[in-house]
């Protein structure tokens, strides 16, 4: 479901698998506390290995944005698979985080 | 004459049983002349009415009764979700995109299954529940097609 992996003052959270409501409070639990570990400004959501994913897990998504969000800090979607990109479009999220093809890229970019 | 097929199941109010009840309808959809990406939004339809049953239906009781139909009518797929909870209050400000409940998910779908169906209809009576009918169109020239 989650991998998290701190990077300066980034955290990037690898997700996988299907996401909805039964995994929601889990993958919202240890989202937490992955950012109550370090300070983060960024997050780097790599939907790599996502293969479903509904309004459940994005809510989860968007909440953990408005806990960076509040110090300026900047999400974004990396390596979204194309069964993944309609939803993801359709929830609004991509008018909130750009998206990059690669880890490397988005890091690069947000510096 | 139309072909016809007919699908019910029922099942309690589980989170676990979100993902079986999508895929459940999208094998029973596979009859039609979907393409893939058409399948996803079956399954993502299904899955947000079956979240909205269990978490605003049933405010998240795990014992209670969801009961889905899945009916195919030509080249139509009717599916129906059923709850028999609590229902929605205010109904057309429940359908209004970036509608949120309080709960962290985004709105209660109704806009997302908009989307990702042709039709959708909601009946609801407050104090005794709540039915979502949607259907969709498979083989249908210029839809989303990616496989083409």
């Amino acid at each position: 479901m989650l991998t998290v992996d701190h990077r300066g003052n980034t955290l990037i959270a690898r997700l996988s698998g299907e996401l909805d409501l039964q995994v929601a409070d889990e993958l919202r639990t240890r989202l937490d506390r992955a950012l109550d570990e370090r300070v983060t400004a960024n997050l780097v959501f790599n939907l790599e290995a996502v293969s479903f994913v509904d309004s459940s897990c994005f809510g989860v998504i968007l909440g953990r944005y408005k806990r960076i969000s509040g110090g300026s800090g900047e999400m974004v979607f990396v390596s979204t698979p194309p069964g993944v990109r309609r939803v993801l479009e359709l929830s609004g999220l991509l008018r909130i985080g750009r998206e990059y093809a690669t880890e490397e890229e988005a890091l690069a970019e947000m510096g | 004459m139309d072909y016809h097929n007919f699908l019910r199941f029922e099942f309690y109010s589980l989170p676990v049983n979100v993902g079986l009840a999508r895929v459940t309808v999208a094998a029973f959809a596979a009859q039609l002349n979907y393409t893939v990406s058409e399948l996803d939004d079956i399954k993502g339809a299904v899955s947000e009415a079956v979240s909205n049953a269990i978490i605003h239906g049933y405010q998240g009781a795990p014992d209670q009764l969801v009961r889905v139909t899945a009916v195919v009518r030509g080249d139509e797929l009717e599916i129906v979700v059923e709850d028999g909870g609590k229902g929605i209050g205010n109904l057309a400000e429940a359908l209004r995109p970036g509608y949120t409940s309080g709960v962290e998910r985004l709105g209660l779908g109704f806009s997302f299954i908009r989307s990702l169906m042709d039709t959708l209809d909601v009946q609801t009576v407050p104090g005794r529940g709540t039915k979502v009918l949607m259907t969709k169109r498979a083989g249908l020239p210029g839809g989303h097609a990616h496989a083409n």
